[in-house]
């Protein structure tokens, strides 16, 4: 199907197009079988034996406990929820939906100079200073501005420690009790260098939920 | 340890493994496309597929070949779009509009993954599986098909300008290089947390209470080959920000890795292909030089924070995520606009003034440090070209290149090349700022609207992808402009560069002389960088200057 002669008039171009594209087309077919087919499958195929609950999404239990089947499950280990009571670890504002809409993953695409996105910060300082009774100027910057994905899982360790005071007080535990959970669930930076330290809401809170039980 | 030096780890975790893994690869890549033998399931396939893997094309049947595939690939997929409702694995979703569809299927085809969708709320699974990370695949094997077609027309003497097999070399790249590779990556992301099944997207009640879908979708096969093969065509609205698209901070820095893969291991490639590795060395420092200054620039413009609102929060973290921080945000930025990938790790309209300046000018060299798979390589060898003409018209001689004169002809074809992308970036975006509908799609008005305009055509005139999201393309106006952009982006300069292979491969070899410049030297890949530079600062400092320097300043 590969011509190789050369070409002399628009017509015998034309005519050279078409039957490449035939052989587009064909090839098309044939690749698409292949990785649009076999690939995926044999892809998905072996994640879910040696991969279960990671590729089914890392969802958790409000036990706690790692689960496959959705009807089990309170959300992903991986993918931030909302949390609004004064018992609970916040996490960071989002930009998704009303707020840690799956369905709605987004940032706020504000600019660096941006009036409103300024205002949303001086706003969200007093809101966190108020609520856990720090000073304005205590609040860490992720507490203060959305996340790229609006489904951030993480908060930083300084923001955790902060809310300690409010949710041991909220829930009549000891500050310590909960200074420990807030430890447990820090994890550092990947192999020292990568990332940056954070805590997974969700993770710290099961913990809260499942003390409580 | 302090911030600076984690930033500076991080960096060098990723140029540790890209330097141990860019020559097997490079040489790899150059057995899979000199090898004269077909592997046994190639040959099925050509049969099937009734196509001539061994008829040696002349460029321009080569060329017709790549805009017929390509022109198949784009009447698929937009009707894909178009009746995703109506085919399996739809999970509820609406068919597309035909401007958006258009848009689709012409960002994937060309290897730019510009999206004005959002993928959770738009795109049904066997249109993502059976149409986007098909052309993931396939429009990343015609890059380096292409490029390999140019490598031929050096290596070649007095051929009558037959530079290879198109189907051949799509094949064997998709089949011994982009296939093993993908699949790989994909089951190491899936260990990591990236999902990978065909479930719908499902609700469940929170832990407070409240309610949130679970999503479901063959997610990390998809991811794996969109950095692979530098698309960057992200399964879910937020990309690669998405927990579920890049669950850790070593998901990320794997990330980076695959997207820096193949556009640092094809000099090599290249070299041998020619016949002289020190050519394919005096690229890769060309590009390397680029790449780690956009790095560090970027990961200065992020850690440091200036502006109002990183002013006022402390830090530039607007539109990043805690797991990575700003500074592997600012690593993978730099590495997506300078691979013509796209990808996004954060969101780059939220990025400082200078931060997101730097983004822009990555795009605007024309993608070459080290670029998209393929393209960045041939994109870098017109370049050097220019360079060579530059450093033959300072002494008076006829300029060549690997044994290659550069006559009047192919320097016309190599000027025209240099030409497209700019023409497209600012003829589009100046007939955006001039109509209401284009500016209707500002988020914001001043310096940072202008860039947003600008920042959207670089993207579709260097099949990059990325964005500031900010803008709102999702209109028939931006889709039908920004699908137009990408296709002469595209495929102009494939025609320029096949045409300037055939030439080559016609030519006779001059024999080096005393006054040959040689090009494997550190004084020439200055000159090269310089170059690279200079055309770009001619041909858009008055933008730059109405857009981020002014932001910058304010």
């Amino acid at each position: 199907m590969t011509t190789t002669r050369p070409h002399h008039s628009a017509g015998s171009d034309t005519v050279a197009f078409a039957r490449q594209t035939w052989a587009g087309l064909r090839v098309l077919l044939v690749l698409t079988l292949l990785l649009g087919f076999a690939y995926p499958l044999a892809v998905t195929g072996v994640a879910q034996v040696a991969f279960p609950w990671q590729a089914n999404g890392s969802l958790v239990s409000s036990a706690g406990e790692r689960v496959t089947s959705r009807d089990d499950a309170v959300g992903s280990l991986l993918v931030g929820q909302a949390f609004d009571g004064p018992q609970w670890f916040h996490p960071r504002p989002s930009a998704a939906g009303e707020g840690y809409d799956t369905l709605a993953s987004a940032g706020s695409n504000l600019g660096p100079l941006h009036q409103d996105l300024l205002a949303a910060v001086e706003e969200r300082r007093s809101a966190v200073a108020d609520a856990d009774g720090v000073d304005r100027a205590d609040v860490p910057v992720d507490a203060l501005t959305a996340s790229a994905s609006g489904l951030d899982p993480d908060i930083s360790p300084e923001y955790a420690q902060l809310q300690v005071a409010r949710v041991a007080r909220e829930r009549g535990l000891a500050q310590d009790e909960v200074r420990a959970l807030v430890d447990d669930t820090t994890v550092g930076r990947d192999l020292g260098v990568l990332g940056e330290p954070r805590v997974n809401v969700l993770r710290l809170n099961l913990a809260l939920h499942t003390m409580g039980s | 340890m302090s911030a600076t030096w984690t930033a500076v780890g991080q960096v060098g975790i990723v140029v540790l493994v890209l330097a141990a893994a860019h020559r097997p690869l490079g040489d790899y890549l150059f057995r899979t496309l000199t090898s004269p033998t077909h592997l046994a399931v190639e040959r099925v396939g050509y049969r099937v597929m009734r196509v001539d893997p061994d008829a040696e094309q002349r460029w321009s049947t080569y060329l017709l070949s790549v805009l017929g595939f390509s022109l198949a690939s784009v009447l698929v997929l937009f009707g894909l779009g178009r009746l995703q409702d109506r085919l399996p694995l739809g999970i509820g979703m609406a068919p597309l509009d035909p401007a958006g569809a258009w848009n689709t299927a012409v960002s994937f085809v060309t290897n730019t993954n510009w999206q004005w969708y959002s993928g959770e709320a738009a795109a049904g699974h066997l249109f993502q599986m059976a149409g986007l990370a098909v052309q993931n695949f396939v429009s990343a094997a015609v890059g380096i098909s292409v490029v390999a077609a140019l490598a031929r027309g050096f290596a070649r003497h007095g051929t009558d300008s037959r530079v290879g097999n198109f189907w051949s070399d799509l094949v064997r790249v998709t089949v011994r290089v982009l296939l093993p590779l993908a699949f790989v990556a994909a089951l190491v992301l899936v260990a990591a947390g990236v999902i990978q099944n065909l479930s719908a997207h499902t609700e469940v009640g929170t832990l407070a209470g409240g309610t949130q879908s679970v999503l479901g979708g063959p997610v990390a096969s998809q991811e794996a080959i969109k950095e692979l093969g530098t698309n960057g065509g992200g399964f879910f609205n937020a990309n690669s920000a998405h927990p579920f698209e890049n669950p850790t901070p070593w998901t990320n820095a794997l990330e980076v890795v695959l997207l820096l893969l193949i556009p640092f291991s094809l000099p090599r490639t290249f070299g041998r292909m020619v016949g002289d590795r020190r050519q394919g060395w005096a690229i890769l420092a060309a590009m390397s030089t680029l790449w780690v200054a956009a790095v560090g620039l970027l990961t200065w413009a992020e850690m440091a924070g200036p502006g109002l609102v990183p002013a006022a929060a402390g830090g530039a973290m607007e539109g990043k995520e805690v797991r990575f921080g700003e500074a592997a945000s600012a690593l993978f930025a730099a590495s997506t606009t300078m691979t013509s990938t796209g990808a996004v790790n954060s969101m780059h309209d939220s990025l400082t003034a200078p931060g997101g300046g730097v983004a822009l000018v990555g795009m605007l060299l024309g993608e070459v440090s080290p670029g998209g798979v393929g393209s960045g390589l041939y994109g870098m060898v017109v370049l050097i070209v220019v360079a060579v003409f530059l450093a033959g018209l300072m002494v008076g001689r006829t300029p060549e290149y690997l044994g290659k004169k550069i006559g009047r002809q192919e320097i016309t074809l190599v000027a025209l090349y240099v030409l497209t992308m700019p023409a497209v970036v600012l003829i589009g975006s100046a007939i955006a700022i001039s109509v209401p509908a284009g500016l209707a799609g500002q988020l914001q008005g001043g310096p940072h609207g202008l860039s947003e305009i600008v920042y959207a055509f670089a993207s579709a005139g260097n099949n990059n992808g990325s964005a500031f999201a900010g803008l709102t393309v999702g209109t028939p106006f931006y889709n039908t402009l920004l699908g137009l952009a990408m296709l002469v982006g595209r495929f102009v300069p494939i025609a320029l560069v096949l045409a300037l292979a055939g030439r080559l491969a016609s030519q006779r070899k001059v024999p080096d002389g005393a006054g040959t410049l040689p090009t494997h030297t550190p004084l020439f890949v200055g000159l090269l960088v310089t170059v690279t530079l200079v055309v770009v600062g001619l041909t858009f400092v008055p933008v730059l200057s109405l857009g981020p320097v002014v932001e910058s300043l304010s």
